[in-house]
């Protein structure tokens, strides 16, 4: 099982304590995260990609990487500025340490003359994180209402996410894709965290500004070598932000998004971004938020039997299957499903956007449908304010 | 053992649940298998080392064939009933293994889940429900229905209000639960049946179900209905039923969607704003269902 972390009580930082580390200090950081017993994760480059991966100093981080992406396209490249966290998010996201693609529920075997059921080992050590971005950290809290907070407790989920620490560093390099701005979910973060780092890299040198988000993280940085943050830093942090927000030229209309679909179920769009959709479910695999899961079972000539949840999309014909058929048979009611659930539905069902403005869906669709682009076609011809042509086989 | 049958070994016991979670399944036996028509099977359960299920009329339980995989099933009986009934339509893998289970095989139940059709259970002393209900079932859609109607036929018999119910199936080999039809009769409930296609021997009535509405003898103005089939007759049937005057807030639809938890987590039963699982299967029909059953979903 899971050890629990003792964390001493914090010398000298409360909560609202605001202070700054070198990258020196974030080494400090990282090797004292690791030293109370936690596995430190964080963004790595691998395969060309910045995806999460193990992270035992700054050495690991994707120091001097920069990322270009667009529609469809995502590129990293180098540069010299020494710069950890200067890139958006990659096509992994932290969904994949909570919620794995793949994950056994239970083993049964026939053991005597006895069926015994056993759930897989589930003890590990427990996760940090260090540099999620705050688009990641809000999606989590979204997969938090609906594995954690329903009706029912996803205690696979719940084990690993309720003994997590988050590191979160704000967001200063926007990809063209991105449009958190919009969302409410970034590029700067005020809650959800143990510890907020803002990476600053300016005259006054390569620094991180860190605030507190909890007791745990108070602990974590008050054996840290840190400086109390002057008015500089904090200018510093509040340009940097403005900036970032200002980069972002795509935007959804957050407040307006629910009800605009929720009255467009019809709409000729659905069948234009259907003549490109591959229904491949490239966006619902890199999204931070999508958490449709099969359920399946595998059975050996023991008799033992294996139940397996799987990640699944609503982008595959089985995912309505009923006898007789699929209920989203054709591509556009299978976009129109994952897209409205993701802006409308969601609202409904879980009492939140489905959405945290990531962009991954953008970047990572082979033929670069943008989510934000076709918002913006059906809100420009909203159904509600034209008449609606009759439908064959509409009664 | 072939393939498509459940678990047919018998153990003596089950191992303690210990810390298991919810979502691994009740082990429970199979102690009575019923041939309702060629391709329906009902099934009665008990469980090897629990507590028998408490429930209420119209909710679903996630029925396992061992090794085959699970599905979601409603029950077939009243909980006043004392037993646990789920009658399964073989038309997939696991429905397929589920109604191949003889007596004494191993079958995997967890539940219950989901909404209900709001009966009172009529051995509670509660304050009868004066209204006429109208029930209409398609097929297999009586499954869901069977239990409620128990409990309302025996209110009706304790003074509650009236009962009607209405069926309509393919043809008549497809009509299920024949003997509660008749004991539904016999104790005072107003029991119609209809056929798409009938055969030599049918003397009764042929048409679709909403062709029953109009001279079964209802009071649409002081009522309450409960319609489970396909989404089809569901829609013309609570549209007749408006029709003739009823509140659409009394009419109560059960829905389907493909189902892969029953908690919630899956996403495969998604329905507009619902999560069948959650907030249905049993939902209103006034206001978003009745648009969400005329919105083409394909």
């Amino acid at each position: 099982m899971s050890t629990a972390i003792n964390h001493s009580s914090s010398i000298g930082l409360d909560l609202q304590t605001i202070v700054v580390l070198t990258v020196e200090g974030l080494d400090e950081f990282v090797a004292r995260l690791r030293a109370l017993g936690y596995e430190v994760m964080g963004p790595t480059l691998r395969d060309g990609a910045i995806v999460p991966g193990p992270v035992n100093s700054s050495k690991d981080l994707p120091r001097g990487v920069h990322d270009l992406q667009s529609p469809g396209s995502y590129r990293v490249m180098r540069e010299d500025d020494g710069e950890i966290f200067g890139w958006a998010v990659g096509p992994g996201s932290w969904k994949n340490e909570y919620f794995p693609p793949s994950q056994v529920m239970w083993r049964s075997e026939i053991v005597g003359d006895t069926l015994v059921f056993r759930q897989p080992d589930r003890s590990h050590a427990l996760l940090a994180i260090v540099g999620a971005r705050p688009c990641d950290v809000a999606a989590l809290r979204i997969l938090d209402h609906v594995l954690e907070e329903g009706v029912h407790r996803d205690s696979r989920y719940s084990e690993r996410r309720d003994s997590n620490f988050i590191a979160v560093v704000e967001c200063a390099s926007p990809a063209d894709t991105c449009f958190c701005a919009s969302m409410k979910s970034g590029p700067g973060i005020d809650e959800d965290f143990d510890v907020a780092l803002t990476e600053l890299n300016d005259e006054l040198g390569h620094r991180f500004i860190a605030r507190i988000g909890s007791p745990r993280g108070a602990d974590v940085l008050s054996s840290v070598s840190t400086r109390p943050a002057n008015e500089l830093d904090l200018e510093a942090r509040a340009l940097l932000l403005e900036t970032a927000s200002r980069a972002m030229s795509r935007s959804l209309p957050f407040d307006e998004v629910a009800n605009l679909l929720a009255r467009n179920v019809e709409h000729p769009r659905w069948l234009d971004v259907a003549e490109r959709c591959l229904s491949c479910g490239n966006c619902t695999s890199v999204c931070p938020t999508c958490f449709c899961s099969d359920v399946h079972d595998t059975t050996d000539t023991s008799g033992a039997i294996e139940r397996r949840r799987t990640w699944s999309s609503c982008f595959d014909l089985e995912h309505s299957y009923l006898h007789g058929g699929s209920v989203h048979e054709s591509s556009s009611s299978r976009y129109r499903q994952w897209m409205t659930h993701k802006l409308s539905t969601w609202w409904d069902q879980f009492d939140s956007t489905g959405c945290v403005g990531c962009g991954r869906c953008i970047v990572w669709c082979p033929v670069g449908i943008d989510i934000t682009e076709e918002v913006a076609a059906i809100a420009a011809h909203d159904q509600a304010r034209v008449a609606v042509p009759s439908r064959p086989g509409a009664s | 053992m072939s393939s498509d049958r459940t678990l047919s070994m018998r153990p003596s016991s089950v191992a303690p649940r210990g810390n298991l979670n919810d979502l691994t399944p009740i082990v429970h036996r199979v102690v009575e298998r019923i041939g309702e028509t060629n391709d329906i099977t009902t099934l009665v359960l008990e469980p090897l080392d629990a507590p028998s299920m408490t429930f209420r009329c119209g909710q679903f339980n996630m029925l396992s064939a061992f090794g085959v995989g699970e599905i979601a099933i409603s029950m077939s009986s009243a909980p006043g009933e004392g037993t646990l009934r789920h009658s399964i339509r073989d038309v997939g893998a696991v429905s397929h293994a589920l109604c191949q289970s003889r007596v004494g095989d191993l079958v995997g139940v967890r539940g219950p889940f989901g909404s209900d059709w709001l009966v009172e259970s009529a051995s509670v002393e509660a304050d009868l429900d004066p209204r006429d209900t109208i029930v209409v079932a398609g097929g297999i859609g009586l499954a869901p229905l069977r239990g409620a109607v128990e409990e309302l036929v025996r209110a009706n018999e304790r003074g509650g209000g009236r009962v009607f119910v209405l069926v309509g199936a393919r043809e008549p080999s497809q009509i299920v639960f024949r003997a509660d039809l008749d004991s539904w009769r016999a104790r005072g409930a107003k029991v119609s049946l209809t056929v798409d296609l009938a055969t030599p021997e049918w003397d009764g009535r042929v048409g679709l179900v909403t062709t029953l509405l109009a001279d079964a003898g209802f009071d649409a103005t002081n009522s309450r209905a409960m319609l489970c089939g396909p989404e089809v007759m569901m829609r013309f049937t609570a549209r007749a039923l408006v029709d003739l005057g009823m509140d659409p807030e009394g009419i109560l639809v059960s829905l389907e969607r493909n189902m892969q938890c029953g908690v919630g987590w899956c996403g495969h039963c998604q329905l507009g704003p619902f999560l069948l699982c959650r907030d249905g299967p049993v939902v209103p029909y006034a206001g978003l269902v009745s648009q969400l059953l005329t919105q083409r979903e394909r």
